[in-house]
């Protein structure tokens, strides 16, 4: 079984939910991400999503644009983000890390050598998220044998035929994007999630993660009682842009912002 | 040259999922998907619909002044001492350029959806005017989104779009150009999808945008083609199209594709020379990637960054290109290649003293590409040259040049 869905299966077992962050790897710079990673795990994050910079992150609002442009500023590539990753696996083999960012440095890099090279470092799953299931036959086949789950959007917008399509495609989980916008965008709607998720566990049995809009205690605390994750990513990202001249208090910062959400969604 | 079945294929492309070959796609996050399979299924419906293409035709006939004329430039293709060379005169269209002719069009299909408001990326700020244009028109709400790099270039259009209604809204991430704008303007998409149509300026970007773009502006290759045939009586040898994102051009060559006697040259921007990396060339020096929802020749680097580009037109500047020209290079219908800023201005100047025809620096890139190929090639030969826009918007670009305040 994949770290991924033992993850999740240890979490039901106990009755809580997944907690979800997200940062971009090399934000503000590339010493600081691995001790942000462990500092996060520590204060109960349970999956962490690290962002692979690109340069025209589309589908993100400017606080992610602007960490990716911190990151970039640092030149930290795909291969630096594996390295990352490998370093983390040294110390800690239980958390599942997922690859969160855009197709065209994987497709520099060449399928088939980004799953040796994920797989070599411990990588868990990957979100590409320009690359639909129409795009991925060959990504996926490739990250099915590397025994790597590839995780997909659903949006508000997506069609229920459409979400048994996705779901068959994907595994570990699914990440819905709980608002209409790019990431940090407009606070959310708990109930209209409620109800979308409901559709989408008629056609999947996998866990549900809810990302995009939650930023706040509160909001985690309520997404957590609907959902299987709560995937929370600007607000971090925005606490990192805060501290990016006093690096060595990131860790610290960050976890503890994660850890007050841990703690409002186990009460 | 691929055989004649495989050009009648190419004539086809691109299939269901909007592949040219290994080009083109959707290669969108699932938040746009809903919108623009929508978009496809009205497109497809609309254009197969004979009263959307009468509407359409009647627009274009008495709102842009088409058809425009195939001028054989006599004074420049004598000077020059080989190929005739005429100029497909897309300079004259309402609001001075061919992005007309896909603005008129999609906002037809906007018309058609009740969307209230429209959305356009611009570079030159010719699309930009084009869709500030057709709105006014439809009385439609438009935001317009623009590098700040390229507002400080184009103020003349800038204010245009302002004239007409438009909000222009000055992008200052990444690098400030083009493909900043296009960016932002797919983030207000995503946010805004049930109110707003995106109109895309170039034959570029997820499926159905490279080809409904490119079946709008074919309207240039089909005159083009007949007033050839009219005039000359014959084909011309080879066409010239400047290519940014390269709507001008494919809407010129399509109609060409199956005429296998015809060369077909792209012309992209060397800028300041392919050496050194400052140009905006992906088709003749950059290799395939993903950007902006569709797979095409990128500008990148080893790590799959997308780089930045120089050109002296600011709708040339753009790191990417539309899917099926990235096709056509390589099963060889059609062949690309740089023009240098130099030589662009020089191109500029040189049309304009010796024809009385200032065009926009964008199409002088064509120009510039038909002044090198016409001495080589013999007096009864022709070369049909896109004159894509006009010149107009560039008179501060090359009196700064000049060293001349205006």
């Amino acid at each position: 079984m994949s770290r991924i869905s033992s993850c999740f299966e240890k979490l039901q077992a106990e009755g809580r939910k997944a907690l979800i962050p997200y940062v971009t790897a090399g934000d503000p710079a590339p010493g600081v991400t691995l001790p942000l990673m462990h500092a996060m795990v520590e204060s109960g994050a349970d999956i962490i999503e690290l962002g692979v910079p690109f340069s025209d992150p589309m589908a993100d609002g400017p606080v992610i644009q602007l960490a990716c442009e911190r990151a970039l500023s640092h030149n930290t590539r795909l291969v630096d983000v594996l390295s990352v990753v490998a370093e983390f696996r040294q110390t800690n083999q239980t958390t599942p890390v997922v690859l969160m960012g855009y197709l065209n440095p994987i497709e520099v890099m060449g399928y088939g050598a980004f799953a040796q090279a994920a797989s070599d470092a411990g990588v868990d799953g990957v979100l590409t998220v320009d690359l639909p299931p129409e795009e991925a036959v060959e990504f996926g086949a490739l990250m099915k044998a590397k025994q790597i789950d590839v995780i997909y959007l659903l949006a508000p917008t997506t069609v229920e035929s459409r979400i048994e399509k996705i779901c068959a495609a994907g595994s570990g989980y699914v990440y819905y994007v709980s608002v209409k916008g790019v990431t940090g965008s407009a606070s959310l709607d708990v109930n209209e999630v409620a109800s979308r998720l409901d559709i989408i566990r008629k056609h999947t049995d996998m866990p549900v993660g809810v990302g995009f809009g939650i930023r706040d205690d509160a909001s985690a605390r309520a997404i957590s009682e609907v959902a299987d994750g709560v995937i929370v990513g600007s607000v971090l990202v925005n606490k990192i842009a805060e501290l990016a001249d006093q690096q060595d208090k990131i860790p610290e910062a960050v976890a503890a912002i994660t850890g007050s959400m841990r703690q409002a969604m186990d009460k | 040259m691929p055989t004649t079945a495989e050009l009648a294929i190419a004539k086809q492309m691109p299939d269901q999922g909007g592949h040219f070959g290994d080009f083109g796609g959707r290669y969108v996050s699932e938040t746009l998907m809903a919108a623009l399979q929508h978009l496809e299924q009205t497109y497809e419906t609309l254009w197969a619909d004979p009263k959307f293409q009468e509407e359409f035709d009647r627009d274009l006939a008495h709102y842009v002044g088409r058809p425009s004329p195939l001028y054989h430039a006599e004074r420049l293709s004598r000077e020059l001492g080989g190929a005739q060379i005429y100029l497909k005169r897309e300079d004259l269209n309402h609001t001075g350029a061919h992005k007309v002719n896909n603005t008129i069009g999609q906002a037809l299909l906007a018309k058609h959806t009740g969307k209230p408001r429209i959305i356009a990326e611009t570079g030159a700020g010719m699309h930009g005017v084009a869709s500030a244009t057709v709105a006014a028109r439809l009385g439609l709400q438009c935001q317009v989104y623009m590098g700040e790099e390229d507002v400080r270039r184009q103020v003349m259009n800038v204010y245009r779009m302002k004239l007409l209604g438009a909000e222009v809204i000055s992008v200052s991430s990444g690098t400030k150009t083009l493909k900043d704008a296009m960016n932002e303007a797919m983030r207000d998409w995503v946010t805004n999808v049930d109110n707003t149509f995106y109109i895309i300026g170039t034959a570029a970007g997820p499926h159905p945008y490279p080809k409904l773009v490119r079946d709008f502006q074919s309207i240039i290759g089909r005159e083009a083609r007949a007033q050839c045939l009219d005039q000359a009586g014959k084909l011309p040898d080879a066409l010239i199209a400047c290519v940014g994102g390269g709507s001008n051009a494919i809407g010129l060559f399509h109609p060409f594709i199956e005429d296998a006697d015809v060369r077909m040259v792209g012309v992209e921007a060397g800028g300041n020379g392919l050496e050194t990396g400052e140009h905006a060339a992906p088709l003749t020096a950059g290799r395939p990637g993903v950007l902006h929802g569709n797979r095409t020749y990128l500008m990148e680097d080893d790590a799959g960054q997308i780089l930045g580009t120089h050109s002296v037109s600011a709708g040339l500047d753009y790191p990417g290109v539309g899917p099926e020209h990235s096709y056509l290079k390589d099963i060889g219908r059609a062949e690309y290649t740089a023009i240098n800023d130099d030589e662009a201005l020089d191109a500029f100047r040189r049309l304009t003293l010796v024809e009385g025809i200032m065009p926009a620096l964008e199409s002088s890139h064509a120009i510039a590409q038909a002044m090198k190929m016409a001495p080589t090639m013999g007096k009864d030969q022709i070369l049909l040259v896109n004159l894509s826009g006009r010149g107009d918007k560039d008179m501060h670009t090359v009196a700064a040049i000049d060293g001349i305040k205006v």
